[in-house]
């Protein structure tokens, strides 16, 4: 067996390697003004976003679960802040700023909540209960920012998303941040084992006596908040909201790269580090589009068929088409009884 | 008699009742047949799609791609008829067009069982990507079939009027409940939705009817997208973005369960005509911003998820009685 | 009576799943008019014959004939076509559309492709009425119907497509008596219009009361054909259960000493019971105690530990654990020091996903919640531990448990309940499917534990196991406690008597 990075890495090398061939200027790193510029640097920082708002689904999807509002949280939360940020009379204060981020995310972590307590408390199925939000959350930024786009001219605020510490931009090391808590809450506490064996097993779980309850609520809390932090920087780096467009198509491109990242939609075993990878490949993907003057819009055309083929290759039913294709056609109810056996 | 299980179809009536009424005391001129037949007008695209994903969520699906093949068929139409083809080949083309598209997802999910959540998700992106593929900007469409039909107006009694559009569109309602009600593929995609098992050991055609299911929502969705063309005049990539969530809500709000096997067509025409009438009032207030749609339609949604969550959950406890 | 031609037999059948015989040399013949009762524990291969007559399961070996013309069964679709028509317990129909359309849908009537609502419905009355003696709104939908109902109609539309034989794989499950009355009368109907009925049940009393003809498997294998009024309660159920000679004589007579009267009692339940499950019963477990639960499948063994488990809720009586108050859910079971092995060691037990360390440590990590965490070292300690003291093979902390044989996950189960060191170990068919070597492991294990002062409550369907373990033992017969004895009473004869029950005792 291959090791679960495997595939996620290889890809990502092919389309480094791609780059390579294509436009070696990709792999320059320059240093102006005591930052680093340069593609790579780019890719990590535009991808920055999606890594976190991947993370955080994730853990949804190892529960066998799903969440369809980030893209509308990521909208609320840059909202919310730049419109604290704006109604301040100087906005570059720091306590301004700091109480902008803390109502931001209480309210990113409110809505997790309310995802969770409807999977969780109410029992609606993940996918219905999360459109909810889905549907109503632009609805909610939008009246939040009056359907305005909201700009703020706050460099504190502005530091988030496109700041630098140590030569390179801010946002890396939220990700790294928060990349290393949820690895080490997962791996280091039994959270992560609890999650892996609500998602894998329902029933064997509770009569193990586990509170599978509360792991779910968890989970939804958590993937709201790391939603919550993706609008912050979002929302800083362009120093300006946008209810409308902000966030949009984040929750496909994010259960994209969770998929990607080899976990699978059906629970169980998850891969943080895959996750990342996954949202490093997506976002390369398109940079590389981008660099090679293709539109792109054709990102959309590439990204169905990832998901397609990444879907197909999970499928059982597509892998035992291709091994036994004589077999399927006699006793078609068999191949799906005999694991049951 | 009323039925217990119509229930759900009588409260969105109510509904849709309740808030005209509301609407026709607060401000004048809201009560009149124009404003009811413009509920149609501006939502004749909406009703079509909507029933499209009908027959889906009840066989126990989900389309995600009827935003972006609307999309498609308006940019198809568009580019087609700026190079001189004749709307009489154009239209039957996109038709043709989504049904197959359509169909390959239904495929794929039936047959490699994948969620078709996430099939339809990838077709989401396709049929998106493929309109930048043609073009990213907005190609204005001065065919004349096509303009003479955005203008026409058929007149009613009383002095009102109804869109081409429109007659399309209950044309199509009247179809999809035939078909429902009437035929044998109708009553397979409920077999289908109350139980997948069940319909394979009744010997029931399930392949068939389920790429049937995706193949008519695709069918429906071009159809909508080219009455979304008359209503526009105009191919562009970004039309009707997020038309798949209106068309959901719609058919939640229409009364029909999100887990397949119970709803009616009749109920989607409600649930569209709700979320028109909702616009219609925050036209009506002024004050109130577009965005209040959402959020409404947002709390409509949690409200019948909610309604389903214990409507199912008795069935269940008087089948666990039993 | 005249010896008639069989409608249905079955002749030399072959089955072999990865790892399993299945079926090996099974017989069975069916003959127009009669109830033919197919009867065995679990792993005989009942299902697995009834899967191969409705064309789930192909055949290694062996025949099919039908109207003494072989066929080949490919689909259940071939099944319906030949004329063979199968009802579940859990109806195969769909329960959001009506009664009518349950029936005739695929073959509805219809003029020009519309379907005729009317006479759809007419016709689906008419059939209720007439063959299953059932008047009901055929226009409601079938979920408004009990069960019992929901199977007459399920019944009625396998006899709409002509059928010949009709399989009904335990019907009455989940029936009350007044249903299984209802059922059979109509069975009695049928067969009297002559067709054939092959028949699945746990319950003796229904077999004796309705069949004519009993089947016996055994795992995977025929025992024999036998007319009902020839075969007494007490040989059947002998025969369904029968015995492992070699397992008997390999083993010491490991017989406990007769058990602690005067130990503090750990587990009290009084009238503890749930409709439709099992009817409430009397059991108290002491300190150090074995308390074996005998009975057929379907008796309701598992049933009963789930109610003290907490992990089905009780709808009467009270269930007392040492000196604390009742249990609702499994968590506070297992706070109150129970622990519970599911029979269903692949749905209930094990975690597929997670390692042999991380299934052993599972439930009491459970117990300690999120943050007291036990590290890595101390769960691959223990894992070793318990990897070495009950033999689990591969020896391997790290491997993935759904690669382990079923003996050895079922080993892993009990590495983690035993590391929660619990008051009362529930174990519902600790042996089944696993190999003999495995089998004496776990049974000594058990009789140490008792020993240590655990007190362990044993489920399971042979009758040796249990009489070799239990220093008492509890007889469950359809679905009611019906018996306890201990010491000098136990005996095989006795529990086997009480398990047939009935008039000949």
């Amino acid at each position: 067996m291959k090791h679960h990075l495997f595939w996620p890495l290889t890809v990502l090398a092919l389309l480094l390697l791609f780059n390579l061939l294509y436009d070696p200027s990709f792999f320059s790193i320059k240093i102006r003004d005591g930052h680093l510029y340069g593609t790579l640097i780019d890719i990590l920082n535009f991808g920055a976003p999606l890594m976190l708002v991947a993370i955080g689904m994730t853990l949804v999807i190892a529960t066998k679960g799903i969440d369809l509002s980030v893209g509308s949280i990521v909208a609320i939360t840059g909202a919310m802040a730049c419109l604290t940020i704006s109604k301040g009379a100087d906005q570059n204060a720091l306590g301004l700023v700091l109480t902008a981020v803390g109502l931001s995310l209480a309210l990113s972590l409110a809505l997790g909540l309310w995802n969770g307590f409807l999977v969780a408390g109410v029992g609606i199925q993940p996918i219905i209960a999360t459109l909810i939000l889905m549907v109503a959350g632009r609805g909610i930024a939008q009246l939040i920012t009056s359907g305005q786009i909201i700009t703020v001219t706050s460099d504190r605020y502005e530091y988030i998303g496109a700041g630098a510490l140590f030569t390179l931009p801010f946002s890396i090391f939220i990700v790294a941040a928060v990349f290393a808590a949820a690895s080490l809450l997962t791996r280091k506490t039994a959270i992560g084992m609890f999650i892996e064996a609500v998602g894998n097993k329902p029933v064997a779980s509770r009569l193990a006596g586990i509170r599978s309850r509360s792991v779910v609520i968890a989970v939804y809390l958590f993937c709201g908040l790391c939603a919550g932090i993706a609008g912050l920087i979002l929302s800083s780096n362009v120093s300006s909201a946008d209810g409308n467009n902000a966030g949009l198509w984040y929750e496909l491109d994010a259960i994209l790269a969770v998929v990607i990242g080899g976990t699978s939609l059906n629970g169980g075993r998850f891969y943080l580090a895959g996750t990342v990878i996954g949202a490093l490949i997506i976002q390369t993907l398109t940079t590389t589009i981008y660099m090679t003057g293709v539109p792109p819009e054709i990102t959309l055309v590439v990204k169905a068929f990832v998901v397609l083929v990444v879907c197909l290759i999970q499928s059982e039913s597509f892998r035992k088409t291709l091994t036994h294709r004589w077999k399927t056609r006699r006793y078609p109810a068999e191949k799906e009884l005999t694991r049951h056996a | 008699m009323l039925k217990r299980q119509h229930m759900p179809i009588v409260v969105t009536v109510a509904l849709f009742i309740l808030i005209f009424i509301a609407g026709s005391f607060r401000y004048t001129g809201f009560f009149s047949a124009q404003v009811l037949l413009n509920l149609l007008i501006d939502n004749a695209f909406l009703l079509i799609v909507a029933i499209g994903m009908t027959f889906v969520i009840v066989s126990g699906g989900i389309d995600l791609s009827v935003g972006s093949v609307i999309a498609l068929t308006t940019m198809i139409s568009a580019t087609l008829l700026q190079d001189g083809w004749p709307a009489g080949v154009v239209i039957p083309l996109v038709l043709f067009i989504g049904a197959v598209f359509g169909a390959g997802m239904g495929a794929i999910i039936h047959y490699f069982k994948i969620q078709p959540f996430i099939v339809t998700l990838a077709g989401m992106f396709l049929a998106r990507g493929l309109c930048y593929v043609i073009s990213t900007n907005t190609i204005t469409i001065t065919d004349p079939f096509y303009t003479s039909v955005a203008q026409t107006k058929v007149s009613l009694p009383g002095g009102t009027f109804i869109s081409i559009s429109v007659l399309i569109a209950l044309l199509v309602f009247a179809a999809a409940f035939y078909l429902a009600h009437y035929t044998r593929f109708g009553r397979n995609t409920y077999a289908l939705g109350g139980s997948e098992q069940s319909a394979v050991l009744m010997g029931l055609p399930v392949a068939r009817t389920k790429v049937g299911v995706y193949m008519f929502s695709g069918f429906c969705s071009a159809l909508g997208g080219v009455v979304f063309t008359f209503y526009m005049l105009s191919g562009y990539g970004l039309h009707a973005i997020g038309m798949e969530l209106d068309a959901i809500a719609a058919v939640v709000i229409g009364g029909t369960l999100l887990t397949g096997g119970f709803g009616y067509v009749a109920g989607t025409l409600f649930g569209v005509l709700i979320q028109g009438v909702i616009q219609t009032i925050i036209s009506f207030e002024g004050t109130l911003s577009s965005w209040w749609t959402r959020i409404v339609i947002g709390l409509l949604l949690f409200l019948f998820i909610v309604l389903q969550k214990l409507f199912s959950s008795r069935q269940l406890l008087q089948k666990r009685r039993a | 009576m005249e010896e008639r031609l069989p409608i249905l037999q079955m002749k030399d059948i072959y089955k072999q799943f990865p790892g399993v015989k299945a079926l090996s040399g099974v017989q069975f013949r069916l003959f127009p008019g009669e109830v033919h009762a197919l009867m065995g524990e679990n792993g005989a291969g009942k299902s697995t014959l009834i899967k191969v007559l409705t064309g789930v399961y192909a055949i290694d070996r062996g025949y099919v004939e039908l109207e003494q013309k072989r066929i080949q069964i490919q689909s259940p679709q071939d099944a319906q076509a030949a004329g063979i028509s199968t009802v579940y317990q859990e109806v195969n129909l769909c329960p959001n559309l009506s009664v009518a359309e349950n029936i005739f849908i695929g073959r509805e009537p219809r003029r020009l492709g519309r379907i005729l609502w009317k006479e759809l419905n007419r016709a689906a009355a008419k059939l209720l009425e007439e063959r299953m003696n059932l008047s009901i709104d055929v226009s409601q939908p079938l979920h408004s119907y009990p069960i019992a109902i929901q199977q007459l109609v399920a019944i009625a539309r396998a006899l709409n497509i002509s059928a010949k034989v009709l399989i009904l794989d335990e019907p009455t499950s989940s029936l009350d008596r007044g249903e299984v009355r209802q059922l059979f009368d109509v069975m009695n109907k049928l067969k009297r219009e002559g067709l054939a009925i092959l028949f699945v049940t746990h319950f003796l009393d229904q077999v004796y009361e309705i069949s004519d003809r009993i089947t016996i498997l055994r795992g995977g294998e025929f025992v024999g054909e036998y007319a009902a009024s020839a075969l007494p309660r007490i040989e059947l159920v002998s025969k369904m259960i029968g015995k492992e000679l070699e397992l008997l004589e390999e083993l010491p007579k490991l017989q406990a000493e007769a058990g602690d009267e005067g130990g503090e009692i750990v587990l009290e339940a009084r009238s503890l019971g749930r409709k439709g499950a099992v009817e409430p019963f009397d059991l108290s477990i002491r300190k150090g105690e074995i308390v074996g639960l005998a009975g057929l499948l379907g008796s309701g063994r598992t049933e009963t530990a789930r109610l003290l488990f907490g992990a089905d809720r009780a709808d009467q009586g009270t269930l007392r654990i040492g000196d604390t108050g009742s249990v609702h859910t499994p968590r506070q079971a297992i706070d109150q020091g129970i622990a519970f092995c599911s029979e269903d060691r692949k749905g209930e037990g094990i975690i597929d996903d997670l390692t042999i360390r991380e299934n052993i440590v599972l439930a009491l990590q459970a117990s300690q919640g999120w943050f007291r965490t036990i590290s890595k070292k101390r769960q691959s300690e223990i894992a070793e531990q318990f990897i070495e003291a009950l033999n689990i093979n591969p020896p391997n902390p790290d491997q993935l448990i759904k690669n382990l044989s079923g003996g050895n996950q079922q080993k892993v189960l009990l590495a983690r309940w035993l590391l929660t060191d619990p008051k009362l170990l529930i174990l519902d068919e600790p042996t089944r499917g696993i190999d003999i070597g495995a089998k004496a492991e776990i049974q000594k294990l058990v009789m140490s534990l008792s020993e240590k002062g655990m007190s362990v409550l044993f489920i399971s369907s042979e009758l040796e196991e249990v009489l070799r373990v239990s220093d008492r033992i509890a007889v469950l017969r359809d679905r009611r406690k019906v018996k306890e004895m201990s010491g000098d009473e136990m005996s095989e004869q006795l529990v086997l008597k009480a398990i047939a029950g009935g008039g000949e005792g």
